[in-house]
């Protein structure tokens, strides 16, 4: 595979860009592989992609029902952040935000990773000693966030109303190393690499079944036939308890809508991403210029890939408040994604009760951000049999257990 | 917009009068059950894609709680029907069979 660069650019452009390569092989499954991940999201490529570069295991086929990076990684608000309250959070998020500082020079493909900030804001009382203690907690685990008052917000965000009308700022939670990055960008740059190290991605392809030899995973079923496999990732969001049916067993999680929604392009006017929780909205702009807006998860089980509409009426009506100058913005798309939710909305990486077979899932309404760590540490649970320090306690068992990671006291919303 | 017809007040309610209040028919458990059964009643919900019964509760109208058995993937609704019930009554099962032949949920059939 030819290398990305300059001199690449230079070339090409000198002869009508006719030398471009295809960035990822379509080959035909093959009859079987030592280890099958299904899902080729963020998640799933990731996993197989340190699979291969760390333990060298590269006999690998990733099946996706529909296009690569088609589901919640193509959906997504882009937002990457570590300040998580809890200490197996942040060393995960945290790994994974390192790994975003490097990855387009380790992939060879630019995944636009654009450190500007993120802003948390705090609008009650109850945030703001929130937000101190989650400062605190993040100063122990080695993530580098402040506390910044409402003038430095004001200085940060010109175009915020700091002082109301329904919810003032009060103060926010500062991660000036946090931002987004360009999420298809993301998994077409980890199908690259995976397809560069001779592993098969094998797109239109639905697992409709999971073939099992008493306790032990033997294969799995699509749509393009039986493939035999040795070890199996289930890396599928929304569509994870279909997939733990099929092999078996039962999963604690629920599918639900989240959307997100853009405006039509303008003029460069927010330079850090804001989120405010309290209210549920989060605002950032795009490189094109467009205003990418995010709001809450519907409260019900779906499986549409819609949301409800009334949620795109609160979302706007509460940015509309903080950031008056957006009232007159035309929006231009809205979209929706299935998200996978856990009673403690926080992720699972771990073994389950079929043999050979993992499971990644959980990471609801904000898994972009984990890519890069998540893939790391699901590929070292695969690769040894065992978790690691980053996915032990991300284990399924954790509920039965009573081991909760809760985030869901620290961010209601946690994109 | 999902539109659900309170079975307390007959009122067609939109979405935002309601909330939503999970899986329906949960099984609970008291002192002396295991870990594994807590877990179930606890964690381990319902998520099919397709037939599925839930507890609604008309928050912004009677404020009175109801079941309703709806379809995740089209969101078609089959009907709603008394929350003081323990499964689902033999008239919902009977419009479920009429659009989704076959079903199954928990259970019930
Ligand atoms: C609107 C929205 C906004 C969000 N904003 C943020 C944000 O700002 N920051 C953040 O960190 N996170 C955000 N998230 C969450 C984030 O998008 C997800 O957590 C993350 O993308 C999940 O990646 P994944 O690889 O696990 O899943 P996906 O990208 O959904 O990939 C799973 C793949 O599995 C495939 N699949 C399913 N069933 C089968 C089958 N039977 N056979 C074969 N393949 C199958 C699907 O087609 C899909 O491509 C947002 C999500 C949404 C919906
Ligand atoms: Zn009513």
């Amino acid at each position: 595979m030819k290398r990305y660069s300059v001199f690449a650019i230079a070339r090409e452009g000198l002869r009508y860009h006719q030398g471009w390569e295809r960035a990822w092989r379509s080959p035909a499954p093959q009859k079987r592989y030592d280890t099958i991940i299904i899902g080729a999201g963020g998640h799933g490529l990731a996993t197989a992609y340190y699979l291969g570069k760390n333990h060298g295991i590269r006999n690998v086929a990733i099946i996706e029902k529909g296009w690569l990076g088609g589901g919640n990684t193509g959906r997504n608000t882009t937002i990457i952040r570590s300040n998580y309250l809890q200490d197996a959070s942040a060393a995960i998020y945290e790994k994974a935000r390192s790994l975003y500082e490097t990855l387009s020079q380790d992939l060879n493909y630019n995944v636009m990773f654009s450190p500007r900030g993120v802003m948390m804001l705090a609008q009650t009382q109850h945030e703001v000693r929130g937000y101190k203690r989650t400062v605190q907690a993040n100063l122990l685990q080695g993530v580098a966030t402040e506390w910044i008052e409402p003038a430095r917000v004001q200085e940060l965000v010109p175009i915020i109303s700091i002082s109301g009308p329904r919810y003032p700022v009060l103060g926010a939670i500062w991660q000036p190393r946090a931002g987004t990055a360009r999420h298809d960008a993301v998994a077409w740059g980890y199908a690259r690499a995976c397809s560069e190290m001779g592993m098969d991605i094998i797109q239109n392809c639905e697992v409709t079944g999971i073939d099992r030899d008493g306790d032990r995973v033997t294969g799995v079923q699509t749509t393009k036939g039986a493939i035999a496999c040795d070890r199996m990732g289930i890396v599928v969001a929304g569509h994870s308890g279909l997939l733990a049916q099929m092999a078996g067993f039962r999963l604690p999680v629920e599918s639900v809508a989240l959307q997100a929604l853009v405006s039509e392009p303008i003029k460069p006017c927010l330079d850090v991403v804001v989120m405010a929780n309290t209210v549920h909205g989060y605002l950032s702009q795009s490189d094109k210029g467009e205003m990418v807006i995010g709001g809450g998860a519907d409260g019900f089980n779906n499986y549409t890939q819609r949301g409800s509409f009334h949620h795109v009426e609160e979302t706007v009506r509460a940015l509309v408040e903080t950031f008056p100058m957006i009232s007159r913005l035309r929006m231009l798309r809205q979209w929706g994604g299935i998200v996978d939710m856990t009673g403690d909305r926080s992720a699972i990486i771990s073994k389950t009760p079929v043999r050979g077979v993992y499971i990644n899932c959980g990471w609801g309404t904000g898994g972009f951000k984990s890519i890069p760590g998540s893939g790391w540490a699901m590929a070292e649970l695969m690769a040894k049999g065992e978790p690691g320090p980053l996915a032990a306690p991300f284990s399924l068992t954790r509920f039965r257990e009573g081991q909760f990671i809760d985030e869901s006291v620290a961010a209601g919303v946690a994109h | 917009m999902l539109i659900l017809t309170c079975p307390n007040c007959g009122i067609a309610a939109e979405e935002t009068e309601l909330s939503p209040g999970g899986e329906a028919h949960l099984h609970r458990h008291g002192p002396g059950s295991s870990d594994g059964e807590f877990e179930e009643y606890l964690f381990l919900k319902e998520n099919p894609r397709g037939v599925h019964f839930e507890r609604w509760r008309h928050s912004h109208g009677c404020g009175k709680w109801f079941h309703a058995a709806r379809d995740t993937a089209t969101l078609q609704v089959f009907g709603t029907y008394s929350a003081q019930t323990t499964e689902p009554p033999q008239h919902i099962r009977d419009a479920i069979t009429a659009a989704r032949p076959g079903w199954r949920w928990r259970d019930f059939s």
